[in-house]
């Protein structure tokens, strides 16, 4: 055929090309005129959601919605910029308790955010022995729950803060915001996964007589503060995906602290027991990698139009998502049982479902979403490296945009799949890849084992449901 | 007999393919009947008649139902279904790379230019044709069964991008000689056509590439649909009047053609005061009453080109009897043709009921074939819901071909056949034997109106001597079919008097 000029339509094409989508009869009759054809590999939607995807989709708000809520989320840089107890920060006072995940009342919590919310109140001084804050907390006089994002904060697994904790403070310098999270306390028996021993309360009491002050005298004594959106670009690239492996980003962030850890006054023996401590958690940058993702998330809430997630989180029982175009509210599902590689004897009826803040981290595009830069632990979570690949080439299929400063080296620097669209969920039924701890199901359990799981379909048509009566002018 | 069903869900294929499976699993040793379809309303209900007992389901399971002789084994016919839906694409040679999902995602890494045909179910084409536009394609939809508004919704965002949207229910489009949809293989040349008509604009093609025979510098450049409801008041004429623009700039089209179905007249009026601003001389053939048939526009054509007309070729004469009995049954797959031939009809037979009437009192409910001149556009979004287009699956058209040779009041059958790129390879083949039947016990006269080029894939010679072979009449102009057909009515009338 000639193709001397360009056509109309493909204008400025020396080739035509063809993307099909559907009957794939016309994808060859266009193959058979020797023209390119790229063909979609469609599907049906979720069922039920076809009339509220295409008022989303036609909603004239979305396109530019969507691009400024990214837009927002990338131009965020998290700085550290203090460390201090919640009761200063957050203003939690006694008997205020934070938890990870939607909103939840005692009757409905699962056992790791028990076990995590009797030993906070033994932490609190509350009760002597934490079996006695059953009671407490059945009554509910002296004590409220409320999820950390409520506050601008995030817990990983149970995410129990309470006043006395030490938090991280992280800022977005351009706009003053800030968000925070705990310290973490490492693996296996500890208050997050539910165990509430007196190791457990010992060492966070350790954390808060020790840890907390050393780190804030570190952060405030050093000079430039720590970029942990920078860290976290780096540590992509040394096999960390920041959900279930923070090796390198916990060293970077020692590398960072420990001149002002040192020359802090503080005894040597702390400073050395802190550097230990620190270094001996490979899992201690995460805490900080989390709020830097919330940081960046919230800069793209409350965006009328837009479908992008902006929180996933879980507490235990219910799991939860906020969406940019539909303000605070949260669309819950019953959280599910991870699929991994369990610890010691335990197996899959002794973990708890789904919880904590941490998917925060597949929120904004790392964790399983980056799973292809972390093969040294695709094997924890129960995978082979080409599902990593897959994983993360997969995730592309329902985010809007590409992070460019996180990249992946393995799939030639290409950019984190970012922004979860909450439209092509339900276009594609492809449900978002979490990488999780798994919490024992029984209070003071603690770590059973790790492993994927992703959230429950129905709240992705939920949160459609609700965009959709968003839309201006749209007939009930 | 022994029936087999299952469902597997999670399992996913078009309805075309499914229909072709069928179709090869039915062929299968030990196969009494077979239906592989996805599980909507409307399959259920067929799976259903056919005796099926299909267990609850929703529309995103795949059903296989087998109806097997008692020695036959399910095994084997089984492995015909697997075998069947093995997809015939292409591998790409990467495996790790999963082909995309979404239309977005084919476009995030392509080149610029790329057009976009979308023909998944009519519910989900907005949000795929929304991902086109987005980043800035143009798109021709396939798909019918998209509500009007969003069908406005498009091409009010398409205006702010520059991007032309081809459809909704757009079959046919032709992009410097690429053929998208249902399309014929034609000659190139320097006119441009913006259709809201697929087969209109096919028509067009077609006759236009037959007087290019014996006529010099008569060819189509680029054909560009818009959708047959573009012209509406709702639609308000946005595509067409983007292709009017886009083609006014092609410095290689000397000669634009606009076909519509019966357009509202304030949007017929507004289009031709646009046409007479643009550069480019515009040939208006828009069908209404008392409006130029497309064979009479294709005629004008040519002669703004300084041409006379040829003439349109007809070959089974002999065929054709005296009509036998006073009404005339209009089975087409072309909605174009299909009111082409009813206006023609109405001037000379008066009021025609059909499933795509003129007037809404005229309006055919679920029976197809009345006491009345009848007109029936199995194109049509009402009779194309959880089904193949006609000129893919022509199961429907030929059961009703076969019920108004059973009518004694039939007077002729007038039927379509449209050939390009995307219909069936050897449509003939299923047609003929319905045309050979319904001639069995009467001489019915046939008429057909075979739509397509000497250069199609189905080979148009051999497709018409098919239909002759079979007892029919068979015309490249549907005008001159429709005439013929009122010409032995009207005789049949004389006859009688």
């Amino acid at each position: 055929m000639s193709t001397t000029s360009p056509s109309p339509v493909s204008a400025g094409a020396t080739t035509p090309t063809v993307v099909t989508c559907g009957a794939d009869m016309f994808a060859d009759a266009v193959a058979g005129q020797a023209v390119d054809v790229e063909r979609v590999d469609w599907r049906p939607p979720m069922p039920g959601t076809e009339a509220d995807l295409a008022a989303v989709a036609t909603d004239p708000r979305r396109p530019d919605a969507n691009r400024r809520a990214v837009e927002a989320m990338l131009g965020v840089t998290a700085h550290l910029v203090d460390v201090a107890p919640a009761s200063e920060v957050l203003g939690l006072e006694k008997g205020q308790f934070l938890h990870a995940g939607p909103p939840i009342e005692w009757a409905r919590t699962s056992g790791p955010l028990r076990g995590a919310l009797m030993g906070g109140a033994a932490l609190e001084g509350l009760v002597e022995d934490p079996e006695d804050a059953v009671a407490l907390f059945e009554s509910g006089s002296s004590v409220s729950l409320e999820p950390c994002h409520h506050r601008s904060a995030v817990g990983p697994m149970a995410g129990v803060v309470t006043p006395s904790m030490w938090m991280w403070v992280l800022e977005d310098r351009a706009t003053g915001k800030r968000t925070y999270c705990s310290l973490n306390e490492g693996l296996g028996k500890v208050l997050r996964y539910g165990a509430y021993g007196p190791d457990v309360l010992a060492r966070l009491r350790w954390m808060g007589d020790v840890l907390g002050p050393l780190l804030q005298a570190a952060v405030r004594g050093t000079e430039e503060a720590s970029d942990v959106t920078g860290i976290l670009t780096q540590m992509l690239q040394m096999g960390d995906e920041a959900h279930n492996r923070n090796r390198a980003g916990t060293l970077m962030l020692l590398r960072d602290l420990s001149p002002a850890m040192v020359t802090s006054g503080f005894e040597s023996k702390d400073v050395g027991d802190a550097l230990r401590f620190v270094g001996g958690n490979d899992h201690f940058f995460l805490n900080l990698a989390m709020p830097a993702c919330k940081l960046a998330l919230d800069a793209g809430r409350d965006v009328p139009g837009s479908t992008m997630v902006v929180a996933m989180a879980r507490n235990g029982t219910d799991f939860g998502i906020q969406v940019s175009g539909t303000g605070d509210q949260w669309f819950t599902g019953p959280a599910q049982v991870a699929d991994g590689l369990f610890l010691g004897d335990y197996g899959p009826e002794d973990a708890n479902p789904d919880i904590g803040d941490s998917a925060i981290t597949e929120t904004a595009g790392i964790g399983g979403f980056a799973m292809a830069t972390a093969p040294a632990i695709v094997r924890l979570v129960g995978g082979s490296v080409p599902d990593a690949l897959a994983t993360t080439r997969r995730m592309h299929e329902i985010t809007l945009a590409e992070n460019p400063r996180w990249s992946v080296p393995v799939l030639e620097f290409q950019g984190t799949p970012t922004g979860i669209d909450v439209s092509k969920v339900c276009r594609t039924g492809i449900l978002p890849q979490i990488n999780t701890g798994m919490a024992g199901a029984v209070a003071g359990v603690g770590q059973v084992g790790a492993g994927l799981v992703t959230p429950p379909a129905e709240i992705f048509p939920q949160a459609l449901a609700a965009l959709a009566q968003a839309v201006p002018g749209r007939s009930l | 007999m022994k029936d087999h069903v299952e469902l597997r869900s999670g399992a996913y294929a078009d309805s075309v393919t499914l229909l072709q499976v069928s179709r090869a699993v039915q062929a299968a040793p030990g196969v009494v009947a077979a239906q592989v379809a996805m599980a909507t309303a409307l399959n259920l209900e067929v799976l259903t008649g056919m005796g099926f007992e299909v267990p609850a389901s929703s529309p995103n399971d795949m059903v296989v139902a087998l109806r097997l002789d008692d020695d036959a084994d399910v095994a084997t016919a089984l492995a015909a279904v697997d075998a069947a839906l093995v997809p015939t694409r292409p591998s790409s040679g990467d495996t790790a790379q999963a082909p995309p999902r979404t239309t977005g995602a084919a476009l995030r890494h392509g080149g610029p230019g790329a057009v976009v045909l979308i023909s998944v179910p009519g519910a989900s084409a907005t949000v795929e044709a929304m991902d086109a536009l987005e980043a800035g394609h143009d798109v021709m939809i396939f798909s019918d069964n998209v509500p009007v508004a969003e069908e406005v919704a498009l091409k009010t965002y398409a205006a702010t991008r520059g991007a032309l949207v081809m459809g909704p229910d757009c079959g046919t489009a032709l992009l410097d000689g690429v053929g998208l949809g249902f399309a014929n293989a034609v000659r190139p040349g320097r006119i441009g056509l913006v259709a809201a008509s697929g087969t209109g604009c096919q028509q067009l093609l077609t006759l236009l590439h037959h007087a290019g025979e014996t006529l010099d510098g008569v060819g189509v450049r680029h054909a560009l649909g818009v959708g047959g409801r573009d012209l509406s008041s709702a639609v308000g004429g946005l595509a067409t009047r983007e292709a009017l623009r886009r083609l006014d700039a092609d410095a290689d089209v000397d000669l634009v053609v606009v076909v519509s179905k019966p357009p509202a007249p304030e949007v017929a009026e507004a289009l031709a005061r646009e046409a007479e601003a643009l550069g480019t001389p515009v040939e208006l053939g828009l069908l209404g009453r008392g409006q130029r048939d497309l064979t009479t526009v294709a005629e004008a054509v040519l002669a703004r080109l300084g041409h006379e007309a040829p003439q349109w070729p007809v070959h089974g004469v002999d065929n054709t009897g005296p009509a036998t009995g006073p009404l005339l049954r209009g089975l087409f797959v072309g909605g174009t043709l299909c009111d082409e031939s009813m206006l023609m009809a109405a001037e000379a037979l008066g009021p025609i009921r059909s499933n795509i009437p003129l007037s809404a009192d005229l309006a055919l409910a679920e029976e197809l074939i009345v006491d009345d001149h009848v007109m029936v556009d199995f194109g049509d979004d009402a009779l194309t819901q959880g089904r193949a287009h006609p000129m893919i699956d022509p199961t429907l058209r030929n059961e009703q071909i076969a019920r108004a040779a059973a009518d004694p009041a039939t007077g002729v059958i007038l039927l379509d056949l449209v050939l390009g790129h995307g219909a069936e390879p050897d449509p003939a083949a299923h047609l003929a034997p319905a045309i050979t039947a319904a001639r069995s016990a009467r001489p019915i006269p046939v008429i057909v109106s075979l739509v397509g080029s000497d250069l199609d894939p189905q080979g148009l010679a051999a497709q018409r001597d098919a239909l002759v072979a079979a007892g029919a009449e068979v015309h490249l102009s549907n005008a001159a079919a429709t005439r013929r057909a009122l010409d032995l009515l009207s005789r049949s009338e004389g006859a009688h008097q």
